[in-house]
């Protein structure tokens, strides 16, 4: 327990010290969701109605984009071995490398949520909902992106590959999370949505670990 | 209990069973196959409603059966690969990896045939269709994975890991997806609803799965064989073995 708080401790500490890794995917999630009015056209309508949509496809792209420095940094300068070698266990260690990823990447999105809601021109009750959908969905994201990372990190070019494994894992919380919100914009109650996602989010932090860990002991081998 | 699976964990004695399987499931793939074609292609009464155009599941259910089928013993093998820690399991999740992703192709290309003159449409985003689509991209995922790797051991393990997540998120896949479907459009949903197929159709159906299962398994078991080969090419046995000579 002290370990994995100690690895959080220096994720964020590591994080602080060079902030343009955590800044450069939020300006991706930025223009990306600037270029979808340029390319649909700015009708209101319109916006609203793919704004959901744009706005979850953007978060996991810009949450791919920051994945890979999960586990690559420690890899190369040769920390991840000393985890590995530290005797606590892995799958607790990874979870905690993982919550410190989301603690980086995730949570500036939600606090830069309303920013998007406002170029999007979404409503109060759309951008609640939005809001908690990423709120329950990134977690999985952060978790299913581990593994893949973990499993990626002793390869060269992972980058391509690691978009490739993870991306069809990631369906399920895209299709949750944007019929919650379709269902908000349709004044419609979507707590059940949100359920589902928050069996999805509980599914994966039972197994992610373990996968994650696993995954890590092949590559460093 | 489980002592007479022993010797099997010998390269050498699982390469001989693979060898000693191969030529029953040819035998058994080629006679269902061709029972089961000619009777569904020229014999089976055509479809009241769609006339012959029908005679395509004939080749589309089994493959999309058996795409799903040949998954799940991926799974299996990475299981047991990762439990148990035996070098087969995973040169099995690679033989069978690019047969699965080309029994999934198959069954969403004459799936796109049929759907050309029935629908009017090659794709539709029906719930299964989809569901087929992104089991070809988490076949895909396991074959990149596994040639990504330069030591064919790690990448083995590797695959076996991503073979597990991909299972376990399987069923969630299906059912969002079905879900997601059903909430947005259900017209396309009907046009699935099927009378009940009748007994002279069904049976060179079963006949067909059969067979299909048939060529699968004989096909992952020589790809499983070439694999190990490569995997053992520098051992004594391997060399023995092609160059025919007690020289090792």
């Amino acid at each position: 327990m002290r370990a994995a708080f100690n690895v959080v401790q220096r994720e964020l500490l590591i994080a602080m010290r060079r902030k343009s890794d955590i800044l450069n995917p939020l300006w991706f999630l930025l223009i990306v969701i600037t270029l979808f009015p340029l390319a649909l056209g700015p009708e209101p309508e319109l916006l609203a109605r793919v704004a959901p949509g744009v706005l979850w496809v953007a978060a996991l792209l810009s949450s791919l984009l920051s994945l890979e420095r999960l586990f690559r940094d420690d890899y190369l300068d040769g920390s991840l071995e000393q985890l590995l070698l530290s005797g606590h266990p892995l799958a607790a260690l990874s979870l905690a490398k993982i919550v410190a990823h989301w603690l980086l990447t995730a949570l500036p999105l939600l606090l830069l949520s309303p920013l998007f809601a406002v170029l999007l021109g979404l409503s109060m009750p759309i951008f609640k909902a939005t809001f908690l959908t990423l709120l329950i969905g990134t977690p999985v994201l952060s978790l299913i992106g581990g593994v893949g990372v973990a499993l990626t990190v002793g390869l060269r070019r992972g980058g391509v590959l690691l978009s490739l494994l993870v991306l069809p894992l990631f369906i399920p919380v895209l299709i949750f999370a944007t019929s919650a919100i379709e269902a908000a914009s349709f004044g419609l109650p979507y707590a059940g949505h949100l359920a589902i996602m928050g069996a999805i989010a509980m599914l994966t932090l039972c197994f992610a670990p373990f996968a994650t860990a696993s995954a890590l002991r092949v590559s460093m081998s | 209990m489980w002592k007479w699976l022993h010797p099997y964990a010998k390269p050498e004695a699982s390469f001989r069973l693979a060898g000693a399987f191969v030529p029953w499931f040819t035998a058994l793939a080629v006679l269902c196959l061709s029972i089961g074609t000619v009777w569904g292609l020229l014999f089976a009464p055509s479809d009241y409603q769609q006339g012959d155009s029908f005679r395509i599941i004939y080749v589309h259910v089994p493959a999309a059966i058996l795409s799903m089928g040949a998954y799940l013993t991926m799974a299996i093998a990475g299981f047991i690969a990762l439990v148990w820690q035996i070098k087969q399991s995973e040169i099995y999740v690679a033989a069978v990896a690019p047969i699965g992703a080309g029994f999934t192709f198959i069954a969403l290309l004459t799936g796109a045939a049929w759907g050309k003159p029935m629908w009017g449409t090659w794709w539709v985003w029906d719930a299964r269709l989809t569901s087929e689509l992104i089991l070809l991209f988490l076949y895909l995922g396991v074959i990149a994975l596994y040639n990504a790797f330069d030591d064919k051991a790690l990448a083995g393990r590797s695959a076996s890991i991503l073979s597990l997540v991909g299972v376990i998120n399987l069923p969630i896949i299906h059912y969002s997806v079905e879900w997601w479907n059903t909430l947005h459009q259900g017209a396309s949903i009907t046009k699935f609803a099927k009378p009940s197929i009748d007994s002279a159709m069904l049976w060179p159906l079963l006949i067909n799965i059969v067979g299909f299962g048939a060529f699968l398994g004989a096909l992952s078991l020589v790809r499983f064989r070439t694999e190990l080969l490569k995997r053992e090419q520098r051992r004594p046995w391997v060399r023995q073995l092609l160059l025919g000579t007690g020289e090792a």
